[in-house]
């Protein structure tokens, strides 16, 4: 410790990249149950209420849940995703300084943000993997293409992708002082204009707020799950959904590493 | 002075042969004969630090002792330090010349919409194993300069090298020749003690088995044992900032920051991190800390940088600061203002012409003053014996139909140092 190297040792940043990865998954591990709960029960409610509750007492037509489904595993993916990394980010940088040690660690800050994101991506998919099972035990059947599964999986991916850039920009822009407002103002809007309970071609006869939909990315993910499991529905065509993600996905990571490194450095 | 030279055999360790270079003490003759074994038993415990820093401590420690006196102890280290230099110049190559731990030159950092600089062009260096104190009131920069260079924080302008690497440049390979430990606790609290330890080894590349044994090591050291699996939510600031220092030494840093290490501690946490900062000193573990503790830093410094609105006042060890000032004791006087109408500043003109007098300065009022009974305070510095100046000044305040309320007899202190410089104190 006392000799100064002349030369300074080759940094292996990917070491501390796993190293910090390893960590997020130990603690997600070490509080599974409490993870499932979080994730899970939202979506469960929506569907048993929509999907089986107003399906029996004759209010929604027949086949209702085979359209909500997919637009669910849309929701907990886009949901689970930036919650993951929106909350812990806003109390980690505002208030208990956490991340500071993961900042000084041999590492760049933009590999930093990056983990943050697969992490987060990780957990989103996990989650509407488990709503898989989930669906099939409230509902009795779920609609399932097995020609469908590539979209579906790319559908789950973009979706899980969304939700931690959403996260990334939402963790890193709001003040510890402001994170009940900022998340009622963010999260409701999201939650009921992504399509996740309606395809989006049949609010043609709603058009102003068809329009106030195709304005959240989230529908494009909702569409694409429809287009993967009950392409009968109408629904937005998957090349223009793919496009809309990538673009989205391109402009929220923009925004949220540069949000990123204006919180990590002074 | 009568000198006579005691030369103490020194590791350098920037050279690639073990060298002797004499380290020469101007002391006392009749001390020579108890003074040779103690120094060599110094000098081998710091065997691998930069000389300039062995010598201070050797000093130190040879005063501590009784065997040199403060006056010729810092004589020597001049007449010792000027030795080195030639020596050096003479001798060191290039390619021998080690790296510093710190450089730091024309630092400066202006926070947006902020008229001033939070720091203002500052320049020093640190040498490898050796403890640095930035001394100064809140707001003073030494923050935002360990932010610099830690890398968190963006320099405006200027340059700062840790470890010999650029950090601006290359702040991933910086961060690896570093460890800061922060003045709040960022422990990490969703693992146990153990794990923020191994966890932190392992953002470093530290292999896992590797990392393991440090920590027992550590947990041992740092009293933590039994607490190992305990989660940090349920520590004191004092545990929390054990947890943090040993964390920060699982990847074994080059240098450790230590950014007001001891503020807000009980007075026993406060000791028990003292008690390690000096481990750590002894091992050669390159210290930069910060602190408005003038105790502090003059008790774990090798030198100390007195900062204030962003700028570095002084630099030097804690007693080369204190010599430079005016007097060798101080004498503080509390006086009752009356009502006569005597301002203070009349008085101290008059306390200036007392003899052994060198210097005369207005203390501020302290906080819990009541306002009907006015007092005012002056600090006198002293070349003589301060107890012999208490009559005299006693006499002249009489005269005036003033009286003395109080009377504080002292050395002078890096606080001293730091009124000299700036007129205000540290809090």
């Amino acid at each position: 410790m006392t000799a100064v190297a002349v030369h300074a040792p080759t940094v292996r940043q990917h070491r501390a990249f796993t190293a910090v990865l390893r960590r997020d998954l130990l603690v997600t591990w070490s509080e599974l149950p409490v993870f499932l709960a979080q994730v899970i029960l939202q979506p469960l409610f929506l569907l048993f209420v929509f999907g089986k509750v107003l399906g029996s007492l004759g209010y929604t037509q027949h086949g209702y849940s085979d359209l909500l489904f997919p637009g669910l595993l849309a929701l907990t993916a886009v949901i689970t995703g930036m919650q993951t990394l929106a909350f812990p980010l806003v109390i980690e940088f505002g208030w208990t300084k956490e991340i500071e040690d993961r900042l000084l660690a041999p590492m760049s800050t933009a590999l930093v943000a990056a983990e943050k994101v697969l992490f987060a991506t990780l957990r989103a998919l996990t989650a509407t993997t488990v709503m898989i099972p989930v669906g099939i035990l409230v509902l009795g059947s779920i609609p399932w293409r097995w020609s469908g599964v590539p979209l579906l999986v790319l559908a789950m991916v973009l979706g899980s992708l969304l939700g931690a850039g959403l996260g990334l920009v939402l963790g890193t822009l709001v003040v510890p002082q402001r994170i009940n407002i900022v998340f009622s103002l963010v999260f409701t809007p999201l939650l009921f204009t992504g399509c996740s309970q309606y395809p989006w071609p049949s609010l043609s006869r709603l058009r102003w707020f068809q329009i106030v939909t195709a304005c959240n990315p989230m529908t494009y993910v909702s569409e694409s799950m429809r287009a993967a499991l009950v392409p009968d529905v109408p629904h937005i065509a998957p090349w223009v959904c793919i496009l809309v993600l990538l673009g989205s996905l391109t402009v929220l990571m923009t925004i949220g590493v540069r949000g990123f490194y204006r919180r990590a450095i002074d | 002075m009568r000198e006579q030279h005691v030369e103490v055999p020194c590791e350098r360790p920037e050279r690639r042969h073990w060298t002797a270079t004499p380290l020469l003490l101007g002391v006392e003759p009749e001390h020579v004969d108890g003074l040779h074994q103690p120094a060599v038993a110094v000098a081998d415990r710091h065997v691998g630090l930069h000389v300039s820093v062995c010598l201070a401590r050797v000093a130190r420690v040879l005063v501590d002792a009784g065997l040199v006196t403060q006056r010729d102890y810092t004589a020597g280290v001049i007449a010792a330090n000027v030795n080195l230099s030639r020596v050096s110049r003479g001798a060191t190559s290039d390619r021998d010349r080690p790296v510093t731990a710190v450089e730091v030159s024309e630092l400066v950092k202006r926070y947006p919409k902020s008229p001033v600089n939070a720091v203002d062009g500052i320049t020093f260096a640190v040498e490898p194993g050796e403890v640095f104190g930035l001394l100064g009131p809140n707001g003073a920069g030494k923050t935002t300069t360990v932010g610099m260079l830690t890398t968190r924080v963006k320099p405006t302008g200027g340059r700062a090298m840790v470890g010999g690497v650029d950090v601006g440049a290359d702040p991933v390979r910086a961060r690896s020749m570093l460890a800061v430990v922060p003045q709040r606790s960022n422990l990490d609290r969703s693992l146990s003690i153990r794990r923020n330890l191994t966890f932190h080894a392992a953002y470093h590349g530290v292999p896992a088995a590797e990392a393991t044994a440090r920590a027992d090591e550590l947990l041992e050291q740092f009293g933590l044992r039994e607490r190992g699996d305990v989660k940090p939510d349920l520590f004191s600031g004092g545990q929390s900032q054990r947890v943090m220092i040993a964390r920060a030494l699982m990847h074994e840093p080059q240098v450790l920051f230590l950014d007001e290490p001891t503020t807000g501690l009980d007075p026993a946490a406060r000791l028990f991190v003292w008690d390690r900062l000096r481990e750590l000193r002894e091992r050669g573990v390159t210290l930069i800390l910060t602190t408005h503790d003038m105790h502090e830093a003059a008790l774990l410094a090798d030198r100390v940088g007195i900062m204030d609105h962003g700028k570095l006042l002084a630099l030097d060890t804690p007693d080369a600061l204190m010599r430079g000032l005016p007097g060798s004791s101080t004498l503080e006087l509390s006086v009752h203002a009356g009502t006569n109408g005597h301002s203070p500043e009349s008085v101290i003109d008059a306390f200036e012409t007392l003899p052994g007098v060198e210097r005369v300065e207005p203390l501020p009022s302290e906080d819990d003053e009541e306002p009907d009974d006015p007092h005012w305070r002056v600090r006198l510095y002293v070349s003589g014996e301060a107890s012999q100046l208490v009559a005299p000044t006693a006499t002249l305040l009489a005269d005036r139909g003033l009286s003395l309320s109080g009377v504080e007899l002292g050395e002078p202190t890096l606080e001293d140092v730091f009124i000299h410089l700036t007129g205000r104190t540290l809090r």
